[in-house]
């Protein structure tokens, strides 16, 4: 083992070129992983803020909170199901939002919820009318504590109070405020799509623990009226969402197989050149294994540092991207499913040297192996 | 991997000083067939060789004569295709190519034609692989390894890489590395043949006096007759035949 780290140390040029590839793959690997969980925040945040056991939908809106629509009939409806501990009227609009400073064709696109029920990721809601909690990528916009922006054709106004992390939806900045906020500015500015107190887009339920099979007996419950989703099918449901996160997972298992490729092609390289090393090294008693376990412990150290820069330059892209530009995100679990990903494809890669190691023959080691 | 007969025998046998009337070498009707394009070629034919315990032959022949053969079945690199081989009193005939491996590292020392340094350890690791990939005690190996080193003139040389090495100084690191499991047997192969004569003569001197000393065995390959004179007993071998 000791053998095959001395060779990486005293020969380190020898393993440069891998190792710079490697390394590239494993920024390329951690760059789209960083994107993916960025969008897929951008997108989600609000679902997620809700921490809800389950939301509901009515029925015929395609599981879209725009299109979306209970009435009060089924609220109560849903309250009343065993199991429900709690339910909170949940809306929104897309607007464009004027800020101070900018220009007055210059809108910021954001969407504008009313929502009941505080959660962790939501504090409680304004008490006054036109008072919001903004999501904190509007600070890249101006927006500061205190600030009024304006909203929609009607230029509603809304004095945002504070900031609430990683809430932003459909790849949106979000403003958080009351029901009654939500529906003023709703009818303000979508006189042809008025809501009455009662009415909303969906419901976020809590429920009470062991509650199986609940989303099934709200739908009961509400005669077909309405759809309930967990809150990872409610996620899933978001348009674009899945489509995103299976289009960048082809490109990071296309990542990985080229990872594959890369080593097994560079190993096979370093064996061919070894060869007669191992010869020698059969002929004194070296194993077959003892000798791959050094190809293989080279790999996984290369690949190692590879993806130690990666993950350093991952997360110095995160620590200077200003929140709101590129969507990026860095997280410790994509980093190390992403190392954990390299680490694998190196294993892999190797076992194509297998073989030529297995067949070095000692004898070649003595005279011309006559 | 490891074979306890093994150390038993080489501690027993070998580790101590005073010879020992059990042969370093016993081969007994060595035939060995090789197949070429399936036609069967018969590089050793009824061979038999045997090697008092502190014996030096030189085994003399032209090329494809079956030396290099013999010496590989000597070793335990090739297994014989019949007859009985004894190595240090363990009857390795029957061997796995597993077992063999380990009998190799544990029980013979060879020194290559080509040296065959490892080109990015220093003379004293080249010497510490046999250990590293054998019995793995440190200390032990340490010491032998210094002691190794100044016995072949090379305390000044341990932390030289081959590159900074002459011929004559690699030669004798092999040496050095070929003795390091401290063998029943050492096998040389053409020791000389990329050595002047000034030094092939030196090198063959300095085989004697390190096998003798220890009381091992050894076989010396060679094409050069002069090594005879250094070699206790002579043994030609023309087309897989062995002629005293």
């Amino acid at each position: 083992m000791s053998l095959s780290l001395k060779e990486l140390r005293r020969r380190p040029g020898r393993f440069g070129v891998a190792t710079v590839i490697l390394t590239l793959i494993a920024i390329l690997l951690m760059f789209l992983g960083g994107l993916l969980d960025g969008l897929t925040a951008g997108n989600t945040g609000a679902i997620r803020a809700q921490q809800a056991d389950l939301i509901v939908y009515s029925s015929t809106s395609q599981d879209s909170l725009v299109r979306s629509r209970i009435e009060p009939e089924q609220e109560k409806q849903v309250a009343a199901v065993e199991g429900v501990s709690g339910v909170g009227e949940l809306g929104s609009v897309q607007l464009g939002a004027r800020i101070d400073g900018k220009g007055p064709r210059d809108l910021v696109p954001v969407v504008l919820f009313g929502y009941q029920a505080a959660s962790e990721g939501l504090p409680e809601p304004p008490t006054r009318p036109g008072e919001a909690w903004a999501d904190a990528t509007l600070k890249a916009e101006g927006v500061e504590q205190g600030d009024t922006v304006r909203v929609g054709p009607a230029r509603s106004t809304i004095k945002v109070l504070g900031f609430v992390d990683d809430t932003r939806y459909a790849g949106q900045s979000t403003l958080w405020a009351s029901l009654r906020t939500w529906r003023m500015v709703q009818n303000e500015n979508r006189p042809d799509a008025r809501v009455t107190p009662g009415i909303s887009q969906a419901l976020v339920v809590q429920s009470s623990p062991d509650a199986s099979g609940l989303a099934g007996r709200i739908d009961e419950a509400t005669d077909g009226f309405t759809s309930s989703l967990t809150e990872s099918e409610a996620i899933d449901a978001l348009p674009g969402v899945a489509a995103q996160e299976s289009v960048f997972n082809q490109i990071i298992g296309l990542t990985v197989l080229i990872a594959i490729i890369v080593v097994a092609l560079f190993f096979a390289l370093i064996t061919v050149e070894r060869i007669g090393l191992y010869g020698v090294l059969k002929a004194l008693g070296a194993g077959s294994g003892r000798l791959f376990a050094g190809v293989l412990l080279q790999a996984v150290i290369v690949t190692a540092i590879a993806c130690a820069i990666g993950a350093l330059a991952a997360l110095a892209l995160d620590a200077v991207v200003p929140a709101g530009s590129i969507p990026f995100t860095a997280t410790g679990a994509r980093l190390v499913d992403s190392t954990v990903f390299l680490l694998v494809a190196a294993l892999i890669g190797c076992a194509f040297s297998l073989r030529r190691v297995l067949r070095v023959d000692p004898a070649q080691a003595i005279g011309g192996g006559q | 991997m490891s074979d306890t007969r093994t150390d038993e025998s080489r501690s027993g046998d070998y580790g101590g000083s005073g010879p020992d009337s059990t042969p370093a070498l016993e081969m007994e009707a060595i035939r060995k067939v090789y197949e070429v394009a399936d036609e069967e070629v018969v590089a050793l034919d009824h061979a038999d060789l045997t090697l008092a315990p502190d014996e030096i032959v030189a085994l003399i022949g032209p090329s494809g004569s079956g030396k290099t053969t013999l010496c590989s079945i000597a070793g335990g690199i090739l297994s014989p295709t019949e007859g009985k081989v004894v190595v240090g009193g363990k009857d390795i005939s029957g061997y796995s190519s597993k077992e063999l491996t380990g009998f190799r590292r544990d029980s013979v020392g060879f020194v290559f034609q080509t040296v065959n340094l490892i080109p990015f350890l220093t003379a004293r690791e080249n010497l510490l692989v046999v250990d590293e990939i054998g019995s793995r005690d440190r200390k032990r190996a340490n010491e032998r390894a210094d002691q190794l080193l100044e016995e072949l003139g090379l305390e000044d040389r341990a932390g030289n890489l081959p590159s900074q090495l002459s011929g004559g100084q690699k030669q004798r690191v092999a040496i050095g590395r070929a003795l390091m499991n401290e063998p029943a047997l050492v096998l040389f192969d053409e020791p000389t043949s990329s050595l002047d004569s000034k030094l092939g003569d030196q090198m063959v001197r300095l085989i004697r006096e390190e096998m003798k000393s220890r009381g091992t065995a050894a076989i010396i390959v060679t094409h050069d007759d002069r090594i005879t004179g250094y070699a206790d007993r002579t043994v030609h071998i023309t087309d897989g035949r062995l002629e005293a």
